[in-house]
């Protein structure tokens, strides 16, 4: 530049001596918010970590990271009542990625392409004894086993699942797709003993040698209600007939089925007693919109045929009829008689009241508390006596497939801490990742993809399965709706958006850094940023 | 308008890249290797729009042009906030001369490529919008005219910013600036008949004339690397929010261009040989109030003593642009 | 090869030769004809490379050559009068940014009253610009100082106006020595910017300087026109031994020797005034000529060393600084300051004011016997200006001067007479 006029001539790019970052009030910083999809899932699946994988199409990678907290998607994505939809940020733009729906398709994908969990870890010579091959014991088995420790499931039953066998019915889960990640679990080393009941609890870790005890025997005895009845009344209990639906000999309940009740059992039964050439009629004593039942099964129930009674209690059963009371429901909503009687015809009456626990495994172990009908456990899942852990349906909570894998999750963590000594500390949870924090300008309008379902006539005479899965080319665009919260997926917003040059790629996969030394704190980059993964923090001036 | 071949449910054409696309489809900006024409450092006000404007659209002819560009500059805020001595920010061969003449230095600068032979490189000429639409018109206008072989660019904030928010021709009705007081009956920029230099340029049939904003990255892109494959004079006229002249928040420069284009009050476009051949559609109408209300210059549309008629007014502007553009599909139109 | 041409038309000849490679024109008069021929020569190919560009402007045609200066291109253009005023601002621009551009300016007088004749008013208004000016005093001249202006103005990065009267020159037919492409071509290099817009070395040009560098850039920029002033007569000198004639340098005397008067002029006036000096010599005055070729940069050396041995001056001056006198007078005063040397300053032939022998032998011989008025203006009309001063005095509403002198000098056929 010697010979160029001075002053006036100015070599390029030399602004780079002007720090402009001195001007700033505030700094932006990159963080991760919690999707809330992840925060509602009862598994705790990293949801939003495994649909980035499905994004670029890497579904292995994807169901790899999904497996790492759920070894059942193929029967997740069939089951799960899918919380994560209902918080999904998508729901408020248009509607909610259909997660579901791509975990299944992995599920799927997996069983279809023989993909295996990763090889255990080292062998810690520590033997579990899970009581129950359920959702909870099965995701306990599983997850225990890849920590390395031995473990042995005893189930009562003929076969491993469950509800998920013998309370859900085929045509929402083809047992094949069961079978297979059962198989999978045990591929790991677990040894499963079937026809194999824990009589008493202690005894049986005394005997096996186990270090520990992770007990999920669900819950399987059908609630009884006071019906005044005609001794030859055929009244039998829901779970009874959806366990008699797996066995040879089909339960014999005629052709008119009065179910009663009005949660997710009560619409299984009719469903399944639909297909096999019955004419159900649930009985409820509430309304449609007080029903325990998931509203799309009482919507897929009433295409199918079923009729449903709302507003109406059972006063008497007689052979070949009942007697129903109609309800009213008071201003607190709840349902009161009022007097108005009606007779239904009725071949049987199936109830379906919920379920309670078998507790007598836990007969004379100290320490244990039992309320309610179920055994209390600490935040650990641990129960009062030292080593023994329960979770799924025998504990307080929700009674679901996806939160019965999540307590065996949990449970294994801490059961994995017992063993060890220590005390298992998760990490604390990230912000969530609310809809306010995003920019949904940057997301393209996409429908959620619609699964198909089978044709009415094969829905209501056969138990094939109702909902289809997703293909590869919908698979995709269906994870493709993600919107990431919370979390970079790599958009170069912010790298583009600043108009100082202060935001440093580092590359694909390495995400983003600030050049404090140009940053002047204008804040775009946080306005812009699509899943508000950047926050600005006030400079200490 | 803007292309993206492969499409991306997640955020389709809308982010400034997206890790799922191919090198060759992913926008300048996007690349580790982008020019950055202008350098960090340059002093323009935080969440200058304008600064961010200006390099997009010269990264974008930077990356058309295999970097075989030069530019010339109109005397305003990007020339002082990109070149104080003894530190310039520009990082390709760049000129500045005066407020109003940035067009004819570039048919100069063109003139003297083309007599040197030197065909592969390329000539852009910016300037705000006061260099552009006012002091500087008469040389745009000549430059049009010749179909000189230059791409002008006009950075839009609608005032004199650098010389403290004074009106320009740009100036919206009713806006305030230091020249146009929220006092008075008619508080703020008069309701004049507007100058619509896009369409000015178009009226000289140049082979192309286009309209963008800071806040589609794709578009402005495509609008820049389109021209500059073309030759003959060009016209692109930029809309960059000014957080300093509008009283706006600094984070909010995007989004209030992108607001700009979703009321309708400023329409995107290109049209070739003076015809409109596409426009850059409204995705989700906003009333204008939205587009109003993050700025104080209208503030005093507002509040305690508001003027909902003025506001009305600028509504039927907006709404006028949507008819005149078609910038909504069929269907929003009616819905 | 000897001519019988027009002025312009031999000027862009000699532009021609010059192989200019950008050219800007603006219609002016009196200088179209110049660019006009040029104009011809780049759409026949005779001058070829080159863009010719018709602009919309003065202000863009000192714009577009900017730009094309900047690019590394040969850059020219031409005006005159308002069309130099409306390029004022890109004038001092080329200046300041060190653009070697070179300009004819076709001197003419600047309105209002809207004159299209000659004086010097339009180039001197511009002599703070930065620019260098040569002023010719005949059309052989004003071809030779375009030659010597593109190797003066190249070599120190410097614009410059060739100036040369309006109609005087430009519109008279002179036999003028044109020279060969081979001459032109031995004498001028071809243009080797001292910087350019190129994308190899990237610079930024025309950055924003404030008080920490800006007087020491117009110090460089007076400095390089002090160095002009060596380069001057070393580029004459040369041209001499190129072409074989006497053409440019700072100053030029004529029957200075003994001279106890000297009449100091700038352009075409001055064949004029060495008449009148002639006819005086022969009746026994001793009086000469110093004719100022290079007005910027003034050689205030050479002007007193032509002068320091005369007893008095009459600075001959077609422009006028109202409110003052003389512009080049006081440039003149500058130089022989010290001295004690009287002067006297001649204001003349102001927008096209007819400069006759027989007026400037009275004004010399009133010089002589030192009877003039410190400024002096050459064939005044007192009558009409006393009486329109007379009706101002009486009544400010005295209605538009041009209108009334008209009237008063019987010219006005409306006869519109207000107030």
């Amino acid at each position: 530049m010697a010979n160029k006029p001075f002053a006036i001539t100015l070599k390029p790019g030399t602004s780079l001596a002007n720090l402009t970052g001195s001007w700033r009030s505030a700094r932006p910083v990159y963080l991760n918010r919690l999707p809330p999809c992840n925060n509602a899932c009862p598994a705790g699946e990293n949801i939003q970590g495994w649909l980035f994988h499905a994004e670029s199409g890497d579904y292995e990678q994807a169901w790899r990271v999904l497996v790492r907290d759920n070894p059942l998607p193929a029967v997740m994505g069939r089951v799960c009542y899918h919380p994560c939809e209902t918080s999904c940020n998508r729901g408020q733009l248009d509607e909610a990625v259909g997660i579901n729906s791509v975990e299944r398709f992995l599920g799927d994908e997996a069983n279809k392409r023989g993909w295996k969990f990763d090889a255990p870890a080292a062998a810690t010579g520590k033997k579990v004894l899970v009581v129950g091959a359920g959702p909870s014991g099965l995701s306990a088995a599983y997850h225990l086993a890849r920590m390395g420790h031995q473990v042995e499931i005893q189930e009562a039953g003929p076969l491993a699942g469950g509800m998920m066998r013998f309370g859900i019915p085929k045509y929402r889960l083809p047992r094949e797709v069961l079978d297979a990640e059962v198989q999978r679990i045990l591929d790991l080393g677990v040894t499963l003993k079937l026809n194999t009941k824990v009589e008493h609890i202690e005894q049986s870790m005394k005997d096996g040698g186990f270090d520990a005890a992770f007990l999920a025997v669900g819950a399987h005895i059908g609630k009884r209600a006071m019906i005044p009845a005609g001794d030859a009344a055929h009244i039998v209990d829901a779970v009874s007939v959806l366990r008699s639906m797996e066995g040879e000999d089909k339960p014999m309940l005629g052709r008119k089925v009065v179910v009663y009740g009005g949660g997710n059992t009560a619409i299984d039964v009719a469903r399944s007693v639909k297909r096999m050439g019955g004419e159900p009629i649930i009985v409820y004593r509430r309304t449609r919109d007080r029903a325990p039942a998931h509203d799309f099964e009482i919507e897929e129930a009433l295409q199918e045929g079923v009729l449903i009674k709302w507003l109406s209690t059972i006063k008497q059963a007689e052979v070949g009829e009942i007697t129903v009371e109609k309800m009213e429901l008071d201003e607190k909503g709840f349902p009161q008689p009022t007097g108005e009687f009606e007779k239904l015809e009725a071949d049987s009456v199936v109830l379906a009241l919920g379920q309670d626990v078998d507790l007598s495994l836990l007969e004379g172990v100290s320490g244990l508390e039992i309320k309610d009908g179920t055994v209390q456990v600490a935040p650990n899942m641990m129960t009062g006596h030292d080593g023994i852990f329960a979770g799924g349906d025998m504990v307080p909570s929700e009674r679901t497939v996806t939160v019965g894998v999540g307590h065996g999750k949990k449970a294994a963590r801490n059961i994995d801490a017992w063993l060890r000594d220590i005390t298992y500390a998760p990490e604390p949870k990230h912000e969530i990742a609310t809809f306010d924090k995003l920019n949904p300008w940057y997301y393209s309008d996409a429908d959620k993809t619609v699964r198909p379902m089978l044709d009415m006539i094969r829905r209501q005479t056969s138990f094939d399965e109702v909902q289809g899965g997703l293909d590869e080319t919908n698979a995709l665009f269906e994870a493709r709706r993600c919107l990431s919260c919370g979390n970079c997926f790599e958009c170069d917003n912010c790298y583009g958006v600043c108009p100082d040059n202060a935001v440093i790629k580092l590359g694909p996969g390495k995400g983003f850094e600030f050049n404090y030394d140009y940053c002047k704190g204008c804040g775009i980059c946080e306005a812009e940023c699509p899943c508000g993964s950047i926050k600005m923090v006030p400079e200490d001036i | 308008m803007s292309f993206q071949p492969v499409k991306f449910y997640q955020t389709g054409t809308y982010t400034v890249g997206n890790r799922l696309l191919g090198p060759d489809e992913r926008s300048v900006q996007s690349g580790e290797l982008r020019s950055n024409s202008i350098n960090s450092g340059h002093r323009a006000c935080q969440g200058c729009g304008e600064a961010l404007g200006a390099r997009y659209a010269i990264d974008a002819a930077m990356a058309e042009s295999n970097n075989q560009l030069i530019a010339v500059n109109a005397t305003g805020c990007l020339e002082v906030f990109s070149t104080p001595y003894p530190e310039s920010s520009w990082q390709l061969p760049w000129i500045h001369s005066l407020f109003g003449n940035a067009a004819a230095v570039a048919t100069g600068v063109a003139a003297a490529l083309k007599v040197k032979g030197k065909t592969e490189v390329r000539v852009v000429a910016q300037g705000g919008d006061g260099g552009t639409t006012d002091i500087g018109f008469g040389c745009l206008s000549g430059m049009f005219e010749r179909n000189d072989d230059v791409l002008y660019i006009c950075y839009d904030n609608e005032a004199y910013m650098n010389t403290g928010v004074q009106r320009s021709s740009a100036t919206p009705p009713t806006a305030r600036t230091a020249t146009t007081m929220p006092v008075g009956k008619e508080p703020g920029n008069v309701f004049g008949q507007g100058k619509n230099v896009p369409e000015i340029a178009m009226a000289h049939g140049i082979p192309y004339v286009a309209t963008a904003t800071v806040a589609d990255l794709r578009d402005l892109e495509y609008k820049v690397r389109k021209a500059m494959k073309m030759h003959g004079a060009r016209y692109i006229h930029i809309f960059v929010p000014c957080p300093l002249g509008w009283g706006s928040a600094s984070h909010d420069t995007i989004k209030l261009a992108r607001l700009a284009k979703e009321t309708g009050t400023f329409p995107v476009f290109e049209a070739e040989h003076g015809e409109v051949t596409s426009v850059l559609k409204i995705r989700k109408k906003q009333p204008i109030e939205e587009y109003l209300k993050p700025q104080k210059r209208f503030a005093h549309l507002f509040g305690k003593h508001a003027h909902p008629e003025m506001v009305e007014h600028l509504q039927a502007i907006a709404d006028r642009n949507i008819r005149k553009y078609g910038l909504l599909d069929e269907e929003k139109a009616h819905g | 090869m000897l001519k019988q041409i027009e002025g312009s038309k031999a000027v862009a000849e000699a532009i021609a030769l010059c192989r200019p490679e950008v050219i800007c024109a603006y219609p002016i008069s009196p200088q179209t004809h110049i660019v006009e021929a040029l104009g011809e020569m780049v759409k026949s190919e005779e001058l070829a490379p080159c863009e010719f560009i018709n602009v919309e402007s003065e202000f863009a045609a000192m714009s577009v050559a900017i730009g094309s200066s900047a690019a590394g291109a040969r850059s020219y253009t031409a005006t005159a009068s308002q069309g130099l005023l409306f390029m004022v601002e890109a004038v001092y621009n080329a200046a300041g940014l060190g653009l070697p551009i070179v300009m004819t300016v076709a001197n003419r007088a600047i309105g209002a009253p809207i004159n299209i004749w000659n004086d010097h008013s339009d180039s001197l208004s511009q002599r703070d610009s930065g620019w260098m000016q040569l002023f010719a005093e005949t059309n052989q001249e004003a071809v030779d100082l375009h030659i010597q202006a593109f190797k003066l103005a190249e070599e120190l990065s410097m614009p410059i106006m060739v100036c040369m009267d309006g109609f005087i020159l430009t519109h008279a037919f002179e036999r003028v020595d044109i020279p060969t492409q081979e001459q032109v071509d031995g004498y001028l290099p071809p243009f080797d910017p001292r910087q350019s817009l190129d994308p190899k070395e990237p610079i930024s040009i025309g950055a924003m300087v404030g008080p920490e560098a800006f007087m020491e850039v117009k110090y460089l920029a007076h400095a390089k026109q002090m160095q002009a002033l060596e380069l001057i007569p070393q580029l004459a000198a040369e041209f001499k031994q190129q072409f074989g004639r006497d053409s440019g340098g700072l100053v030029r005397t004529y029957r200075a020797d003994d001279a106890e008067t000297m009449i100091v002029a700038m352009g075409s006036v001055l064949g004029t005034v060495k008449d009148t000096v002639d006819e005086l010599r022969e009746q026994g005055h001793k009086i000469g000529v110093l004719g100022i070729i290079s007005y910027r940069p003034f050689p205030l050396q050479e002007v007193r060393a032509a002068l320091v041995n005369c007893k008095r001056f009459v600075v001959l001056e077609k422009s006028l600084a109202v409110g003052m006198g003389g512009i080049v007078a006081t440039d003149v005063r500058m130089a022989v300051s010290g001295t004690g040397l009287k002067g006297f300053t001649a204001i003349a032939g102001l927008g096209g004011r007819n400069i006759t022998k027989a007026s400037l032998h009275k004004l010399f011989l009133e010089a002589e016997q030192e009877k003039l008025e410190p400024v002096t203006f050459l064939d005044l009309d007192w009558d009409v200006v006393n009486k329109q001063l007379e009706r101002e005095k009486q009544n400010r509403h005295s209605g538009p001067i041009a209108e009334n002198i008209l009237y008063d000098k019987g010219m006005s056929t409306s006869a519109a007479k207000f107030g």
